[in-house]
């Protein structure tokens, strides 16, 4: 130890001065290998994975954005627009760009009205977006909430209320069972289009045209290319491919005759449609009650939409296009025709009604609706009259499967093939059909009521026009059109859509079913017409056939009398019709949800129609008037 | 030579490096901030004031230095330790407000500490023995644990390994070096234990940038992305997008050396590698001619501390060390830390005008 304090005081200078210069020649190395190693990774990074990192960050600067086009608008024949796009706003927000979402929304709901079915739909509807993309909260913002907003802006980041165009239904109830309505996309719409083509649309039709016309009125989705920086502001477009806008299309449907449908159906439920028998275009389609479609665009809340929902007549339901009638007298000249052309009974051949026919070994009597019967008639007077008898005995004479047969060409118990979603398909029997439902043979009893239109038969009112109009026009059964033409922004000229021939009736004798009209016209013109009230004061010639849907069914010898029934129990009543008479331009089908005679409230809504189609100007002077 | 050209003690090669990485920085720091003069201005009036301590501290004999050691270290500890009372700052207490500037007395400790260890070891012999060394690590570590407590990790880093460096210096055994190492590595736990949260969440970020890549994990994987995207040429002065579009965060203080990458590319980085790795052999050659044991030690921490701001920086921004608040030296936007560095760089020339051998 006292060695080691001798040496203590003893610094070596130089011995020093040597290992420090060594120990900084070995940090400088230690020092050279750690850069080395630090070089390598920033050769790794930019020379070995390069091109993946220039692809990402490209990635985070060009951002590619749909580009929506404008729905197409919907005029009717006349060129009234019935579908149009309008200005608006509505409330975006991008999720990543807010501090607390859940906050935020909390906030906004004090700034404007903002219900839980709105953050409910945001919420579902959010997954389709990508990060960092604005995902539209509420649509359709009124003025006091655009205001209160631009007021309160600097509280939300992230949020922003951009205009935007909605779409607008200016006849509200009166064409939503034609047009149908768009509203939000959800999973189930998307499951159907190309996503691509959608990313940037948030409508999409749901039901009527809307929904048939979906492709051609939606158009091309553009794409845009732009820069944007970290926090998704876009710098500058730096390529941009324009949508294509949707078609404009234009119906055929005719906004004053629709508009005389609808008032003189008033406030009774059931259905007009009117089709121009010589191109299958549909003139009007109403059904009622209705509801406002505009409601539906933005988003209806739970409440209302429970309301209409559970709405005793049920306004959703399109009752022309889906509605199950028994055809009832209306099917008495399709029955008179099938049974001259199939050879059971001669277009001048008289059949004998008492008031009473039996089936043989039956003891209960098929009845006509008058005492006593109406003696001798054949085709003719038969429809004039509606002689039950006639087709009690015809009907019976054909048999169900002939009678199928014969029916099944014009369209009964098939949909017409019309540019609507959600058609029905009515009814029309046969013993394959009953023993299929049933399990159960055909009863002759069956075939003969049949023959007036009840049983199993059922129509809907669409099919009611549209087989009229084969009966009228020869036998060319079309499928009836809404769509007249279309026209995209770019075409020259308008696309016409024609209304596509199904199949075509042969007529085998002319006579006959010159017969069956003749009848039809007695009906509304004839001493004995069911109907004669409709042709009062006429400028043309009506013709037609009334006739009344049984709501309950009554045993065949029971007298129906309307007062002593219930109004939801009472029967349906029916017309159909066409004028003018020499040549055709329209047929109507009217149906009248209880209402009970078909002369009494069928036939006038037919005629309102008639008159707002074929004198249109006598039309215009009255309701100014 | 004239004789009035050593009237100015500037080492000229050591001069000449530090302003090419200046003016390259300012460059660097135009395109990073936007195009905003405004930046560079505030910038280039620190460095001014750097450049002026540089002057100073060139002048002043290193053994001047090394009486007035002592009391630099003490008045250093009593302005770190004020921190926790007086300090302002967001997250953390790092700055003091003396009326006219604020002013971040760690920064001070970057000097003061190599500073006391070498005035320590000069008086020792070298390699220091067991005693002598625990005295050092002691000098070292008092600092280190006010300033993590600040809590700065990064500037504790600086602080600490400014220290190590000059023990390294004086010689400790290889062997010691190798213990610490294993110490240090078990001591990691603990120092979890003693990190706060945000920081906790920069590891496990760094471990994972994935899990949160819009959140915590978007500072590396945005800066990746940039040195990456910049490839071997880089992608041009004011051109690189991922800085331009502000995706790189921090894009004109941590993370420069991102736009940098990203607009200079490869050749670039090592480049700018070289210029540093210049400025470092420059100053452990002046470590290895100086005067005395002091400004040996010193000289050459100083060098290698310089070191250590490249290599953690450099390594955060490629994504292989978590995000700490190291600035790239010259470089990097604010703080005191130009002032400091300069304030060395002042010190190396005053150790190398007064070395042992002058050319005759």
């Amino acid at each position: 130890m006292i060695s080691a304090t001798a040496q203590r005081p003893i610094k070596d200078a130089q011995g020093e001065q040597r290992l420090i210069a060594r120990r900084a020649q070995q940090g400088f190395f230690i020092i050279l290998l750690v850069l080395a190693g630090l070089a390598a990774r920033y050769f790794y990074l930019q020379v070995l994975s390069h091109d993946r990192y220039a692809t990402r960050s490209e990635s985070n600067r060009v951002q590619v954005r749909p580009v929506t086009p404008n729905r197409g608008v919907i005029y009717d024949r006349r060129g009234r627009v019935l579908a149009e796009n309008l200005p608006a706003y509505r409330l975006e927000l991008i999720p990543e760009e807010t501090a607390d979402l859940e906050q935020t929304l909390a906030r906004l709901a004090e700034v404007m009205e903002l219900s839980d079915d709105d953050i409910e739909r945001f919420r579902k509807n959010r997954a389709r977006y990508r990060e960092f993309e604005s995902v539209p909260v509420k649509f359709n913002l009124d003025e006091q909430a655009v205001a209160r907003f631009a007021v309160n802006r600097h509280r939300f980041g992230g949020v922003d209320v951009v205009p935007y165009l909605s779409r607008h239904y200016p006849y509200a109830d009166m064409l939503t069972h034609v047009l149908g309505y768009v509203g939000r996309i959800d999973d189930s719409d998307l499951a159907n289009v190309d996503p691509e083509n959608y990313r940037g649309t948030t409508h999409i039709g749901k039901i009527g045209i809307e929904r048939h016309y979906e492709t051609e009125l939606h158009g091309q989705s553009g794409l845009e290319r732009v820069e944007t920086n970290a926090r998704g502001r876009v710098l500058r477009v730096l390529e941009r491919q324009d949508p294509q806008a949707g078609m404009d299309i234009v119906l055929s449907i005719d906004i004053a005759v629709q508009t005389a449908a609808w008032n003189t159906l008033g406030e009774r439920a059931g259905a007009v449609v009117a089709i121009d028998p010589n191109d299958g275009s549909v003139i009007a389609m109403v059904s009622k009650p209705a509801f406002d479609a505009n409601a539906f665009v933005n988003g209806i809340s739970t409440r209302d939409y429970q309301a209409i929902l559970n709405a005793p007549r049920q306004p959703l339901f399109n009752r022309a296009l889906a509605g199950g009638y028994e055809p009832g007298s209306t099917l008495k000249p399709f029955i008179g025709l099938a049974g001259i052309e199939m050879g059971v009974v001669g277009v001048n051949e008289p059949i004998f009604s008492n008031g009473e026919f039996f089936l043989e070994g039956q003891q209960r009597p098929f009845r006509d609706w008058k005492e006593g019967g109406h003696g001798w008639a054949e085709i003719r007077r038969a429809l004039e009259e509606s002689v039950n008898t006639y087709f009690y005995k015809v009907a019976l004479d054909l048999g169900v499967d002939r009678i199928h047969e014969y029916l099944d060409q014009f369209g009964f118990g098939q949909p017409t093939g019309i540019d609507l979603p959600n058609e029905g398909s009515g009814l029309l029997p046969s013993r394959d059909w009953k023993r299929g439902r049933y399990g159960e043979p055909w009863y002759p009893g069956e075939t003969v009521i049949s023959g007036i239109g009840q049983g199993f038969n059922v129509v809907t009112p669409l099919q009611l026009a549209n087989t009229l109009a084969t009966l009228v026009n020869g036998g060319r059964r079309m499928a009836p059109r809404l769509g007249l033409a279309g026209k995209y922004p770019d075409d020259e000229k308008a696309r016409q859509f024609e209304a596509p021939l199904v199949n075509t009736v042969p007529v085998k004798d002319p006579e006959a079913w010159q017969a069956v009209l003749d009848g039809m016209r007695r009906v509304v013109n004839g001493v004995a017409g069911t109907a004669r009230d409709v042709s009062l004061n006429a400028d043309y010639v009506i013709a037609g056939k009334t006739g009344t849907a049984q709501v309950f069914a009554m045993a065949a010898d029971e007298k129906y009398e309307e007062s002593e029934v219930a109004e939801h129990l009472r029967h349906h009543a029916l017309f159909i019709a066409f004028a003018p008479f020499d040549s055709p331009q329209i047929t109507v089908a009217v149906v009248v949800d209880h209402g009970g005679s078909g002369t009494r409230d069928a036939a006038p809504i037919a005629r309102a129609v008639l008159d707002a189609w074929l004198v249109p100007d006598k039309n215009l002077a009255r309701s100014t008037k | 030579m004239p004789s009035w050209v050593s009237l100015p003690r500037v080492d000229f090669v050591l001069l000449g490096l530090v302003l090419a990485v200046i003016a390259t920085g300012l460059a660097v720091l135009y395109s990073a901030s936007g195009q905003d003069a405004v930046y560079v201005e505030r910038q280039a009036v620190r460095i001014a004031v750097g450049l002026l301590a540089m002057l100073v501290f060139s002048q002043v004999p290193p053994h001047v230095l090394r009486i007035w050691t002592p009391w630099l270290y003490a008045i250093a500890i009593v302005m770190v330790a004020a921190t926790w009372f007086f300090g302002i700052g967001r997250n953390t207490q790092r700055w003091l407000d003396l009326g006219v500037v604020r002013f971040q007395p760690s920064e001070l400790m970057k000097l003061a500490v190599p500073m006391a260890v070498a005035a320590f070891l000069h008086q020792r012999i070298l390699p220091p023995g067991w005693k002598d060394t625990l005295v050092a690590l002691l000098i070292l570590a008092v600092p280190t644990f006010l300033i993590i407590r600040q809590p700065d990790l990064g500037t504790a880093l600086l602080v600490a390994s400014s220290g190590a460096f000059t023990l390294f210096l004086a010689g400790i055994r290889w062997r010691t070096i190798a213990l610490a190492g294993v110490a240090g590595i078990a001591m990691a736990p603990v120092l979890w234990m003693f990190m706060e949260e945000y920081q906790r969440n920069r590891v496990r970020t760094f471990l994972d940038p994935d899990a949160d890549p819009l959140g915590q994990g978007w500072n590396i994987i945005q800066s990746k992305i940039a040195v990456g995207s910049g490839g071997l040429t880089g992608k041009g002065w004011m051109n690189g997008t991922q800085a331009q579009l502000e995706f790189i965060p921090e894009r004109h203080t941590d993370f420069i050396l991102a736009v940098y990458a990203e607009e200079f590319g490869l050749l670039g980085v090592c480049g700018l590698l070289l210029l540093y790795l210049a400025l470092i052999g420059r100053g452990l050659y002046i470590a290895s001619v100086a005067r005395d044991t002091y400004s040996r030690l010193l000289a050459g921490s100083l060098a290698m501390t310089l070191f250590v701001y490249v290599a953690v920086n450099g390594a955060m921004v490629a994504g292989l060390l978590p995000v700490v608040g190291v600035p790239l030296p010259l470089f990097s936007y604010g703080g005191t830390s130009a002032v400091t560095l300069l304030a060395g760089f002042g010190i190396l020339m005053s150790i190398y005008s007064h070395r042992k051998f002058i050319r005759h």
